[in-house]
Parts: structure tokens; C-alpha cells; sequence
């Protein structure tokens, strides 16, 4: 069979969810894999929840079927509880920890340590990272993202390398955070693998 | 990749494009040489794009009025001998229907092409309504591509069935087909040069009375040559590549038909579970391929009709059956296989399919307590105004002066309209209560004012007022209708991602464009009533609100400020708060409800990044606890 992968990627609008999906879905293109990634457009720029879905390897179908994703990338804790319709047993649950709050007054945000705990007591692999701190030691908070980026590549069964994402970044943002963005992407990629 | 790639990429090359990208990819090759449209979400982002390109193209391109404009914008290109490309969600197809139908009437002699995105599960729309039905209505031929390849793919071959047989043909897409992103291989681009000194080709209309207009003496004799084009077009949908078998057993009991994004999900679950089931994918569905069809269900037992969102091929195949005395049975949305609404997934499409085959074995899977607590106790993220939004002004405004007049909140209705400013809907503003459509708001500002006697609050958008506000107002004005319009100039189209209209001074291919003056229409329509306000100014807001609500006629106020979002405005520093002056009475949080305004720990917390410097903030506070950002 071909190589299979689907990533359920959620955050919040501004956080820059398509860009990175797009990238991955670029480099997919170009290792010569089928992909086909889906995204929802309209309310990103006002706050709202915004989610793509990339699945590489055969699909026709954009959407991923209930609890069939391997990686669950979210940008933002509370981000990664409403994702998790997409996760199983063996998905690798990748999150940043940074909060961003919401301005809605129905619930009171959650502890991000108590979701950790949570997750942990429920799923195999749970991988939360500090990617706002990261991105700032990267040179900007703006970089969240790339942090991100690194961290797929870091699992073992991403069918793609690295150094094509890199391309593909390359590719896709401006030359001058090019330097930013590959650190912040080194730095995303050790604090799995590391 | 870089969009000029849509333009310059040659033949052969492959980029990740998002559906509607490959749409332009495709009016590019087909060599069109005018476009216009109105935005709507999910088919905005061809607008934005062509916008961009159009010169580089050899486009004409504009952002028409509305739909309607758009239709005959297309419509009148086409019957000029030019390639013509016209595009809208599909509630603006009501719009443009009316000039819509003629065209198939009349024809065209250059092609024309109308792309229609549809959205099921009305991720930002007011209805489902499935855009096949206008084929039917109409009499034109649809295409109904699954993905990004095929819209491309599609796109251009429209045009070349149009051409031939001189008749308007729609490429339906759905929310999933024009956002999703997928690998698509480019083609030939045909040539489109200018014979000018503008950067399209001009054509040149033949008169032709019988042909063009629609008296009754010649639109009977259109209505037959209709028929004669879809009755010899039903031959090529019948051999058509776009409707083709995909085989994945060898067993002839079951068969599956399906199109647009519902063949991807049919796809994925008979291929990921292996299924003795083959599969007929209609992407050329009108006029509907019986021959192919017949040729295709004829030695099952069982078919499966898997098409999102009303049951048009399920019926075309009953009838299909009917009409052969078939021996077949059908599953699709009429026997409930199916749900009758929203968009489908794989999930859905298993759950249908597995009622008759019987093959998902799939457990539930269960979870701790505690994630289950957790998954019900987050807090919601829903689209809000953002932070400097001169709407939220103008509703905290008008819910004052409503106060102040001493009237109480179920004395006024608010009719709103569509655009962002809808999101009024939600507390603390609880500023819509009523909604039809575009425009609607001016409309049912007359009905209301008539009807009861509550006080009426019509609110619409800059764009909206000039796609379909302006006839109401006449009506409203002539026939003594008595309610407060607002209209909310931002200086752009926001909702749909931020394209010029006519009230500012650009066009769609970004030259200078005369500005259109909402104040003087309001004035030429006979209001007496029109003031343009400053929506951050909140002693003017509440002022002119009252006086307007004691009026006995249209009164038209509107408030003029840019959307936050326009790149290149100048913002004035964020505010900064005052603890000591706080007296925790959470008016600014609860009552004003700006994005950059939260209580965090009990205290008053700005969130400098997000805050505009509006100030109507500070205006709200009566203790001083905000003070303008130096």
C-alpha cells in the first residue's frame, strides 16, 4: 500500500494553520505522493476555530474519517480537546501549551496541565511542547508555526523528509525569515526527537 | 507558489493548488476574455485571485453589483463572440436566475461558463440549496467536478461544450471541492490576445433579433432550439470521459453511483474496506446519461446513489429504471440510506452503505471520565467582531439610545442583513431578529413598519446596500414606510475576505474607479432623514439614533468608518487600563464584548495586540479606568 497519513492540524485564526498545511501539502507534491488537504475559509480572520486536514497517500476524500488521523497538530490546548474526534489509541498528539483565550463567556478555560494530565491518562502518545517560548527564542512569536512544522517531521512514520518540508518553506515565505524559520523548525524537530 | 504560476506555468507542470485556484488555472486556458462575479464564500477566493491576474491574463475582470449584473456581464461578452466567465455562491444564483434562464433561452455564440459553489452543511450561508436543480430548471448542461484537477479540467472543456453547441454551461462545485487543496497537472493555454489597446480582446455583437430577444413571438421558437441542443448534448454526456466506470470487484451484484465530493467519500470507503461494489462517477450529470447508466445498473441486484444534497441522480435512476423495467433496487437518501441534508463524510457514506453490506465492525472506543467532562467543559470559539470593529460601536450604540427612549428590547426589531455585521446576532447585542437574503433588510424594514407597531432597526453593509438595497429604499420612500436604515459603510466588502464595491475608488483589477456616494442615493431616493455618522463617536451614535427613532419615516443613518481589517490604516495606540479607577462593574466585558477586553483573575486585562485603539471602550467606562494609549 502506499504510504498513508492523515493530519487533523487546529488553532486559531492568525495562527498560521493553512500556510503550514499548504507547505507539508507542497512537499508531499513534490516527493511525487498523492495528497489532498482540506480547508475551511471565512471566519479565520475573526477569532473563530480554524482546522485543515491533509492526507497523503491514495485518498480521494479530503475529510478524515472519525478517529483515523495519525497526527493531531494543534496550536492551542483547548484547540486540541475539540480535535480529538480525529484521534485514537495510536495517533501522536502534538500540542503547543500556550493558551489563547477565548473572549466567549460560557466556560472558564481549563487548566493546560490538567488537559495534559487528562490526555495522558487516555492516549499513547501525547507530546505537548512549549512552541510559543520556542518561537520566541527563534526570533518571533510569529514563527509558532514553523515550530510546528519541525515537530511532524520528528515522527518516525511522517513519510516526508525534512529537508523536502524545508524546500517547500522555502517555496512558500519570504526569503528574508527564511534564517528565523529554520531554527524555529530545528527547534521544533529536537523537542520530539530530542 | 507564487500565483502569477497560474498564468506563466506551462503545460505539463504541476503545483498544489486550492479548487478555486484551478478554476482560474482553468478560465486561463480556455482563454477567456471577460469575467465578473459577485463574492460569496465558498467562491470568493476565484474573485481574489482573478483580481490579481486579470491584466496579466488578458482578462477583463470586475466585481459586479450583484450576481444578476455579473450574468449579463457574461451573458453580453458571450453573445459577442467572446469566451465569458461568470461565478457565485449558490444562493447568488437567485440573484442572477432571472437573466440566467433567457441566456439559456437565447444562447451565446462565444462560450460561457457559470461556476456555482454550493455549500452543504452551510458552513457560511443561509440555505442548502443544491445549484442542480437550475440545470433542470433551466435546461443547461452541468459539469460536477470532485476535485482540484477535475475543476480545472472541467472548467475548460465547459467552454468548449459551450461553444459548440451555443449554450451556457454550469460547473458545480461544493465547499469541500473549491477548498480543498490537491496536486494539479496544467494544460495548453489557449491564446486570448488583444486586438486593442485594453488588455483583452473585443468582440463584436451580430444583431439578430430572433436570436436575442425574447418577445413571445420569439422566445417560443428559442424554447425549441433549447430542446434540440440538450437532446443531441445527451448523446455526449452519454460517452462522456467525465462519467466513468471505476471497477473494484468482479462480482455484478452491487454498483455504486456518485459525484462531485460524495464520489470521494464513496471512493475511499469502498477502496479502504474492500467492497465487492464498482462504482459509476457522474461527472457530467445533465442532461443525465440514461444510455450510461442503464449500461451500468442493468445486471445488479442493488445500486447506491451517494450524492450530496438533494436526491437528483437517485431520481433520474429510478426513472431510468422505469422507463427500461429494470429489476434493481435502489439505496439512497428516498429509502433513508442516506441522510436528505448536510455534507456527507466517509463515516456517513460507511454508515449508509454498511446497512445493506454489513461490513463495519468497528468498536467504539471509550474514554475516561475525565475527558469526557473536559470535552463538554471547554469554552466555545465562535467568529466574533473583532477588536475595533466600527459595528460594535453602532450596536452598543443603538441598544443605548433604545434604553434611554425607554423602550424595551421586544419594541424594536432588528431586520439585519448578510455581512459580517450579522454576528450582531449574538448577546449582548441581540441585534438581529430577522434575515431573508441580501438586501433583505430594506425590504423587510417596509413590511414590519406596516405590519406592527414595534419600532424597526434595519441594518446592512456598504455592499450589500449597493447589490440589492437601493430598489427597497425607493419602495420604503414611496410608500411611506417608517423605520431607521444603518448602514454600515466599512469601505469594503469584509465578509468574503475584503473586495472593493462601488463605494470606493478602486475597481476589481485595482485601477482608480469613481466612488459611488451611498449618502447622495439615499438623498436621490427622497429620504429626508440621511446623516453620516462617526460609529466611535458614542454621544453621536446615541444622538442621532434617538432623534431618528422619533421620526415617521425612512430615516437613513450612515455610519462611516473603515473594517479594522483594510491593511495600511493608521491605528492609534491600544488602551491602557487604570486599575484604581476600576470599580469592577465589567460593563466594558460583559455590555461591549470586545475581543481585546477579558477579565482574567478578577482584573481587567487589554490584550495590547488585539486592541485597535478605537477608544469606544473608554467612552463605556464612566470611572475612568481606561485611558486613551499614548
Amino acid at each position: 500500500m502506499d504510504n498513508h497519513y492523515c493530519i487533523y492540524i487546529c488553532g486559531v485564526g492568525g495562527q498560521g494553520i493553512i500556510k503550514t498545511s499548504t507547505i507539508i501539502g507542497e512537499a508531499a507534491m513534490n516527493q511525487g505522493l498523492d495528497v489532498v488537504m482540506s480547508e475551511i475559509h471565512g471566519m479565520s480572520q475573526r477569532g473563530g476555530s480554524v482546522s485543515t486536514e491533509l492526507k497523503i497517500g491514495g485518498y480521494n476524500s479530503s475529510i478524515i474519517p472519525n478517529q483515523a488521523a495519525d497526527m493531531l497538530l494543534s496550536f492551542e490546548p483547548v484547540e486540541t480537546i475539540r480535535g480529538l474526534d480525529n484521534v485514537n489509541s495510536e495517533t501522536k498528539i502534538v500540542y503547543n501549551t500556550h493558551p489563547i483565550i477565548p473572549s466567549s463567556t460560557d466556560k472558564e478555560y481549563p487548566s493546560v496541565d490538567g488537559i495534559t494530565k487528562t490526555l495522558k491518562e487516555n492516549f499513547k502518545h501525547v507530546l505537548p511542547i512549549d512552541g510559543t517560548r520556542l518561537a520566541i527564542e527563534a526570533g518571533s512569536v510569529l514563527s509558532l508555526n514553523m515550530v510546528l512544522l519541525g515537530a511532524v517531521t520528528a515522527d518516525d512514520k511522517f513519510p516526508l523528509t525534512k529537508e523536502s518540508v524545508i524546500e517547500a518553506m522555502k517555496n512558500n515565505l519570504k526569503p528574508k525569515f527564511h534564517e528565523m524559520n529554520l531554527k524555529a523548525i530545528e527547534s521544533g524537530y529536537e523537542s520530539i526527537k530530542g | 507558489m507564487n500565483l502569477k504560476e497560474l498564468v506563466t506555468g506551462e503545460s505539463g507542470e504541476k503545483q498544489f493548488l486550492l479548487g478555486n485556484e484551478a478554476a482560474v488555472r482553468g478560465v486561463i486556458e480556455a482563454g477567456v476574455s471577460i469575467a465578473a462575479t459577485y463574492p460569496g464564500t465558498p467562491s470568493s477566493e476565484i474573485g481574489n485571485v482573478l483580481s490579481v491576474l486579470a491584466k496579466d491574463a488578458n482578462i477583463y475582470f470586475e466585481f459586479s453589483t450583484n450576481e444578476k449584473v455579473a450574468m449579463e456581464v457574461a451573458a453580453t461578452a458571450a453573445a459577442s463572440g467572446l469566451r465569458s466567465f461568470t461565478f457565485m455562491k449558490h444562493v447568488g444564483m437567485n440573484v442572477a436566475a432571472d437573466s440566467f434562464m433567457t441566456t439559456a433561452y437565447s444562447g451565446v455564440t462565444g462560450g460561457m461558463v457559470i461556476l456555482v459553489a454550493d455549500d452543504p452543511s452551510l458552513f457560511s450561508s443561509q440555505n442548502e440549496q443544491d445549484t442542480r436543480n437550475y440545470a433542470r430548471i433551466a435546461n443547461v448542461p452541468i459539469l460536477e467536478p470532485s476535485n482540484c484537477q477535475e475543476v480545472k479540467d472541467m472548467v475548460k472543456y465547459a467552454f468548449d461544450l459551450s461553444e459548440q453547441f451555443g449554450i451556457p454551461v454550469i460547473v458545480r462545485t461544493t465547499t469541500r471541492v473549491s477548498h480543498m487543496r490537491g496536486v494539479v497537472e496544467f494544460g495548453d493555454v489557449n491564446d486570448n490576445s488583444s486586438n486593442n489597446d485594453n488588455h483583452w480582446k473585443r468582440g463584436h455583437f451580430k444583431k439578430d433579433p430572433s436570436k436575442y430577444v425574447p418577445v413571445p413571438a420569439f422566445a417560443g421558437d428559442m424554447h425549441i432550439r433549447l430542446w434540440d441542443k440538450i437532446n443531441e448534448i445527451e448523446g455526449i454526456s452519454a460517452k462522456s470521459e467525465f462519467n466513468r466506470e471505476i471497477d473494484f470487484s468482479d462480482e455484478k451484484s452491487y454498483g455504486l453511483i456518485a459525484s462531485s465530493s460524495a464520489y470521494n467519500y464513496a471512493h475511499d470507503v469502498v477502496k479502504f474496506n474492500d467492497l465487492d461494489v464498482n462504482i459509476l462517477k457522474l461527472g457530467f450529470s445533465y442532461p443525465f446519461p440514461q444510455d450510461k447508466v442503464v449500461e451500468f445498473i442493468e445486471d445488479l441486484d442493488e445500486v447506491f446513489v451517494v450524492e450530496e444534497v438533494d436526491p437528483i441522480i437517485e431520481r433520474d435512476v429510478l426513472a431510468a429504471i422505469g422507463a427500461k423495467n429494470l429489476d434493481v433496487i435502489v439505496h439512497g437518501k428516498l429509502d433513508g440510506t442516506f441522510p436528505l441534508y448536510h455534507e456527507f463524510n466517509s463515516d456517513i457514506v460507511a454508515q449508509g452503505l454498511d446497512k445493506v453490506l454489513n461490513f463495519d465492525e468497528k468498536t467504539a472506543v471509550s474514554y475516561s471520565l475525565g475527558l469526557e467532562e473536559l470535552q463538554e467543559n471547554i469554552p466555545s470559539r465562535a467568529p466574533v467582531l473583532c477588536a475595533g470593529c466600527p459595528h460594535r460601536a453602532m450596536y452598543y450604540g443603538i441598544n443605548l439610545a433604545i434604553e434611554e427612549l425607554g423602550l424595551k428590547p421586544e419594541d424594536v426589531i432588528f431586520a439585519s442583513d448578510i455581512g459580517c455585521y450579522t454576528l450582531g446576532i449574538n448577546p449582548p447585542y441581540n441585534a438581529a431578529d430577522y434575515l431573508l437574503s441580501m438586501g433583505s433588510s430594506v425590504g423587510d424594514g417596509c413590511g414590519f413598519s406596516v405590519s406592527t407597531d414595534q419600532k424597526v432597526a434595519s441594518f446592512i453593509g456598504d455592499s450589500t446596500f449597493f447589490h440589492s438595497g437601493v430598489s427597497p429604499l425607493i419602495n420604503a420612500v414611496h410608500n411611506k414606510h417608517n423605520f431607521v436604515l444603518t448602514v454600515l459603510d466599512n469601505r469594503i466588502t469584509a465578509m468574503t475576505g475584503g473586495q472593493p464595491n462601488p463605494g470606493i475608488p478602486v475597481d476589481g483589477m485595482g485601477d482608480e474607479a469613481p466612488e459611488v456616494s451611498i449618502r447622495k442615493l439615499a438623498l436621490a431616493c427622497g429620504c429626508d432623514y440621511v446623516r453620516v455618522i462617526n460609529p466611535f463617536n458614542l454621544e453621536q451614535v446615541v444622538k442621532t439614533y434617538k432623534e431618528a427613532f422619533e421620526r415617521n419615516d425612512t430615516a437613513v443613518i450612515i455610519s462611516k468608518a473603515p473594517c479594522t481589517l483594510i491593511k495600511g490604516l493608521t491605528k492609534k495606540p491600544p488602551v491602557n487600563f487604570v486599575e484604581g479607577n476600576c470599580n469592577y462593574c465589567d460593563k466594558c466585558v460583559s455590555e461591549l464584548a470586545c475581543p481585546a477586553i477579558s477579565k482574567v483573575d478578577g482584573k481587567i486585562t487589554i490584550d495590547k495586540a488585539q486592541c485597535d485603539g478605537c477608544n469606544v471602550c473608554i467612552q463605556v467606562c464612566k470611572y475612568g479606568a481606561l485611558e486613551a494609549g499614548r
